[in-house]
């Protein structure tokens, strides 16, 4: 059920603030989510003035400044630094996107961060993702076949075949759809959300794949498939340009396909 | 490690609103607005049923201006619900999917449902 007002534990309070050093002339605040599960206290926004002109462009940039100048108690997520792995997702500036492909300079104002939405936080920036992965497992994201394999090569795909998966196959897994879609806000428990359907319409359409008729079964839920109402916050945050709601609509299409056979 | 104690990231309270989400929520209100509003023109048309006096006094009730504004709110929900609505269908085929086709079907939606309710009302008064 939906439920539009945070729980008492988590309403945010107000933090602490870090001025920017003595002679800073390019100084940008920025405003970030903090909880420590060790201290018993609410969330609250500490907000850090920096130096632009002393950090690089990208929003993760500024984040590991904080941690590595001015609080190293500051915690989040990030590897690669250049939008492949997914890890530092966070809702920056009001929408989900990935911190290190997030220039600064196109944020207008304070920098406003937050962990992904309505997820449970393990420590600051951190959010648990351990249903959204579980989510992931029981669309069985691999190939599954019934044929035997050919003793020689691989299960080859023509490049027509190939094409089907393109705009599908990019998806990095860092959330910030599904966790900026209000339908899975509601009934993330058992709404697959647009991630998760994404990643099942692509092996729906896998020329190789031969369980389309039991994916297909395991979908066909009120719930699991069906609480997609065409928001499209999916679409429009995706940080790399994919299309969840169009893959979702293409499952519906399945799904009414194969009724009128 | 204690996991129950972990707040709940915000959510509604901090994400954008955009033309996406907002004329989501407007579909579902304009909804729920059509249902209530649809008991008015009820109550006229059994006034109606009720010989020419009740009907008169209804009428009376209906164009006195406060009424008349929630018609116009009423009219304007009906307008728009129902080219969402189309919207929908289109999407619903798999055609404007794109967040392009989204955006443009988007602001035609909103533009249309107030033409069409200036249009109805002007042609009524």
């Amino acid at each position: 059920m939906a439920e539009f007002r945070l729980p008492k534990n988590s309403r945010i309070r107000a933090g602490k603030h870090f001025p920017a050093p003595q002679g800073a002339s390019n100084v940008r605040t920025f405003r970030v989510y903090r909880w420590d599960p060790d201290s018993g206290e609410n969330p609250r926004i500490d907000s850090y003035d920096l130096d632009l002109d002393q950090c690089g462009p990208m929003v993760l940039d500024a984040v590991l400044k904080i941690k590595n100048e001015i609080d190293p108690t500051l915690t989040f997520r990030r590897s690669c630094r250049e939008g492949i792995c997914g890890s530092c997702a966070f809702n920056i500036d009001g929408t989900n996107t990935l911190a290190c492909t997030q220039a600064i300079e196109d944020i207008k104002g304070d920098v406003k961060i937050y962990p992904l939405p309505h997820m449970p936080v393990i420590k600051d920036l951190v959010p648990d993702l351990t249903h959204f992965y579980a989510q992931y497992a029981s669309i069985k994201p691999w190939i599954r076949t019934q044929s035997p394999a050919p003793p020689d090569k691989e299960r080859l795909q023509s490049p027509e075949d190939r094409k089907h998966i393109d705009g599908l196959y990019e998806c990095i897994l860092c959330a910030c759809c599904s966790t900026s879609c209000p339908s899975y806000w509601w009934n993330g428990e058992r709404y697959l959300g647009p991630a998760v359907l994404l990643q099942a319409y692509r092996w729906l359409v896998d020329s190789r794949d031969e369980a389309t008729g039991e994916r297909l079964d395991d979908l066909e839920d009120p719930f699991r498939l069906y609480r997609c109402h065409t928001i499209m916050n999916c679409a429009k945050t995706c940080p790399k340009g994919l299309n969840p709601a169009k893959a979702i609509a293409e499952i519906k299409k399945m799904m009414l396909a194969r009724q009128s056979l | 490690m204690a996991t129950d104690n972990r707040p709940l990231s915000p959510h509604l309270q901090i994400y954008r609103p955009q033309l996406t989400s907002v004329l989501s929520i407007t579909h579902r209100i304009t909804g729920v607005v059509l249902s209530l509003g649809l008991g008015l023109v009820v109550a006229w048309v059994l006034a109606l049923a009720a010989g020419p006096e009740r009907f008169a006094a209804v009428t009376g009730v209906l164009s006195s201006t406060p009424v008349l504004l929630l018609l116009l709110a009423w009219t304007a929900a009906l307008f728009y619900h129902l080219l969402n609505g189309i919207r929908h269908l289109c999407w619903d085929a798999g055609w404007m999917l794109d967040l392009r086709g989204a955006y443009a079907s988007g602001w035609t939606v909103v533009g249309l449902a107030v033409v069409l309710t200036a249009v109805a009302w002007g042609v009524w008064l």
